[in-house]
């Protein structure tokens, strides 16, 4: 266990975190997780590239070539690394912030980008053929859709599982509670997967909940745990463990992964106006790719030409995306009449050809 | 001939829609073991199992959200919400992600749920248990609204609300749950979107939907006495809403009379006195009258009454119409 000075303050308070890389690199627990050297390289690979994007969908707003954009800048490893834990078929129910995990999932993120973009709801690309649902912005009503995803799961008798990502203020809603509690009743294949980045918009934890998030999932009837969000290798295995528990049909986990939003809420807020600058600085100490590639490297897993390459194929990676963004039309006037019904009414069309004439 | 009741014949269609279909699903408060508390879900779990037919928590929100998630395994919810007031706790999943998920998803994804809500006062019930909820619904793009007014129809309506590869909101009136008719239940029958002229009369045209058509008919026996021929016409759906029969009716009989529980005020009365002026504005001999509930909450079972549209509020509205 770390240092508790290590810690930044009054964010990270209460139980210490599981984590088996402290915040300088070193190893602290088992980081034998199952992951061979290779797939730990992805692990670095992903979580730069993210970064890397996520700071080009910044500027892209600041352009005026997305619309607000709410930044994920600090929580890579939160990300990257339950998502890396995901097989295939598994189902992810995200919020509008998980736009590395829908890397890992193979989402095309210039279509991912439309949303952000104000060229569609929800995400133009495939929720099915992708297993990542549709960007989703009311507070928690996702958790809801994912226990309905573990319940048909669960019918279908496959070994998949629904994993649900929600904030910190997400817990505040009544979803987190009701989608919590069917969950526990019904032993569903569903992770509940809180990041804790310490702020919702201007809040601050400690004002959001008097309690500590993962100490919820006793009063629904299933394990939950706090774990470093910011060590991905932590994150990798607890996800792990929860997937594989939910898939062993012995229910749902809660997973409390505290981490900490170095941005603003959204490109919209100027978090300066609610949020000390010390704060944050202190927050980067605890940086999660540098405390990864810090390990890696230590360890004999990558060595510092690997990391370089990341920083190249990231450079790469944001450039490509860019180009695809600031190509994307605004879609034709007749898409906002297409799929609001499968079988659409007469007095429907009518409007249509009334809008369109 | 069979007598039916109107929750017997949503209990056979609920039976009916599961027997032929294995991928619905039945999920609500009290509706497995204990058949629901109007028993439109009697025993559904013993014929189809715990795993088809789902008691579940006191979570509207959930119960729903649920339902959304289902959709994208291909399963087709049936939810009940136990009476209209308790649907809102559900309000902002049926508004933000039923209605609108198909178009998210760029029609990849079908939302085929049925909510099923025993809606509507007239039975002395307490507070929060007479809700007129119509026009939240109606009002909300991506969903369809019906409301059965009788045992025969509430079967088809039910079954094609199940078939319907869009959401669904079925407003079951708890005051018609055990009025009888006699006949044949049929899937067949008059689509969703499709009203319904049910007595003809040349005189005045009496638009109703739910309970309210059983008053509107018994309205028009008693005009009839009085030499005045009304016809009265149930809506069946609001959502879409049968424009096209509207203004038929219009131009038959000039004159329009709307009779809902609701109150008046933006009440779904104003959208049918919109669209008859759209459609048939020419053919009008008289302002549309709307005989509705009052614009308060829903009174004690004391004063439902006098809250609810009466026969003779009725019979008077369409008595002043006819003399413009």
């Amino acid at each position: 266990v770390a240092d508790p000075q290590d810690q930044p303050p009054a964010l990270w308070v209460g139980t210490e975190p599981w984590r088996v890389i402290a915040p300088d690199g070193t190893a602290v627990g088992d980081t034998v997780v199952g992951l061979e050297p290779s797939e730990l390289r992805e692990l670095l690979r992903w979580m730069v590239v993210a970064r890397r994007l996520d700071r080009e969908c910044i500027a892209l707003q600041r352009q005026g070539e997305l619309t607000v954009y709410p930044g994920f800048e600090g929580q890579e490893a939160a990300q990257i690394g339950s998502a890396t834990a995901l097989d295939a078929a598994d189902m992810v129910w995200p919020t509008f912030r998980e736009l590395a995990v829908a890397l890992v999932r193979g989402v095309d993120p210039v279509q991912y980008l439309q949303y952000h973009r104000g060229t569609w709801h929800g995400g133009p690309y495939d929720p099915r053929a992708t297993r990542f649902g549709p960007i989703c912005i009311p507070i928690a009503t996702q958790i809801a859709h994912a226990a309905g995803s573990a319940l048909g799961q669960q019918l279908d008798r496959t070994d998949e599982v629904s994993i649900a990502y929600f904030g910190d203020g997400a817990t505040s809603e009544g979803d987190f509670h009701e989608a919590a509690n069917l969950a526990g009743v019904w032993h569903l294949p569903l992770v509940l997967f809180c990041q804790n980045n310490g702020w919702a918009i201007s809040l601050p934890t400690a004002e959001q909940t008097a309690g500590e998030i993962w100490r919820r999932a006793e009063g629904y009837g299933f394990p939950g745990v706090r774990v470093d969000g910011n060590d991905v290798l932590a994150v990798y295995a607890a996800t792990l463990a929860a997937l594989d528990r939910a898939r062993r049909g012995d229910g749902p986990t809660l997973i409390e992964a505290m981490t900490y939003r170095i941005g603003a809420h959204s490109t919209a807020d100027d978090a300066r106006r609610y949020r000390a600058d010390p704060e944050v600085e202190a927050a980067r100490a605890f940086d999660p790719i540098a405390r990864f590639r810090t390990w890696l490297v230590g360890a004999g897993h990558a060595d510092e030409a690997f990391v370089a390459d990341c920083e190249q194929e990231a450079e790469r990676f944001a450039f490509g995306v860019r180009a695809g963004v600031i190509q994307t039309p605004a879609p034709p006037a007749e898409w906002q009449f297409d799929w609001v019904y499968a079988d659409p009414p007469a007095t429907f069309q009518q409007m249509r050809d009334e809008a369109l004439r | 001939m069979t007598t039916w009741t109107m929750s017997g014949a949503l209990n056979r269609a609920l039976h009916d829609s599961m027997g032929e279909d294995g991928r619905v699903l039945v999920l609500g408060e009290d509706v497995g073991m204990s058949g629901g508390v109007f028993r439109v879900t009697d025993g559904l779990r013993a014929a189809f199992g715990e795993r088809r037919v789902f008691d579940t928590p006191i979570s509207e929100a959930a119960i729903v959200g649920a339902a959304v998630g289902l959709c994208f395994g291909g399963w087709r919810p049936v939810v009940e919400l136990q009476f209209d007031a308790f649907s809102y706790p559900a309000f902002e999943q049926i508004v933000d992600h039923v209605a609108k998920m198909r178009m998210r998803t760029r029609g990849r994804v079908d939302i085929p749920i049925t909510i099923r809500i025993p809606a509507f006062g007239g039975i002395k019930g307490k507070e929060h248990h007479g809700e007129s909820p119509e026009t939240y619904f109606a009002h909300t793009a991506g969903l369809k609204v019906v409301v059965p007014s009788g045992a025969l129809d509430a079967y088809t309506l039910l079954r094609l609300a199940i078939a319907d590869p869009d959401p669904v909101v079925v407003l079951e009136p708890k005051a018609r749950y055990w009025s009888k008719q006699d006949g044949e239940l049929a899937t067949e029958g008059p689509a969703i979107g499709e009203g319904r002229v049910l007595t003809k009369g040349s005189d005045v045209t009496l638009v109703a939907y739910g309970a309210m058509v059983q008053r509107a008919k018994d309205a028009a026996s008693e005009l009839a006495h009085q030499g005045i021929g009304a016809q009265v016409v149930d809506l069946r759906s609001l959502s879409p809403l049968d424009d096209q029969l509207l203004q038929r009716c219009a131009e038959e009989t000039g004159r329009i009379v709307v009779v809902h529980e609701a109150p008046r005020h933006v009440g779904f009365g104003a959208e049918v006195a919109a669209r008859v002026m759209e459609l048939a504005f020419d053919s009008l001999a008289a302002p549309i009258a709307r005989v509705t509930g009052w614009d308060t909450p829903y009174p004690p079972a004391s004063l439902e009454d006098h809250y609810l549209p009466s026969v003779d509020r009725i019979v008077a509205a369409a008595k002043e119409t006819v003399g413009y």
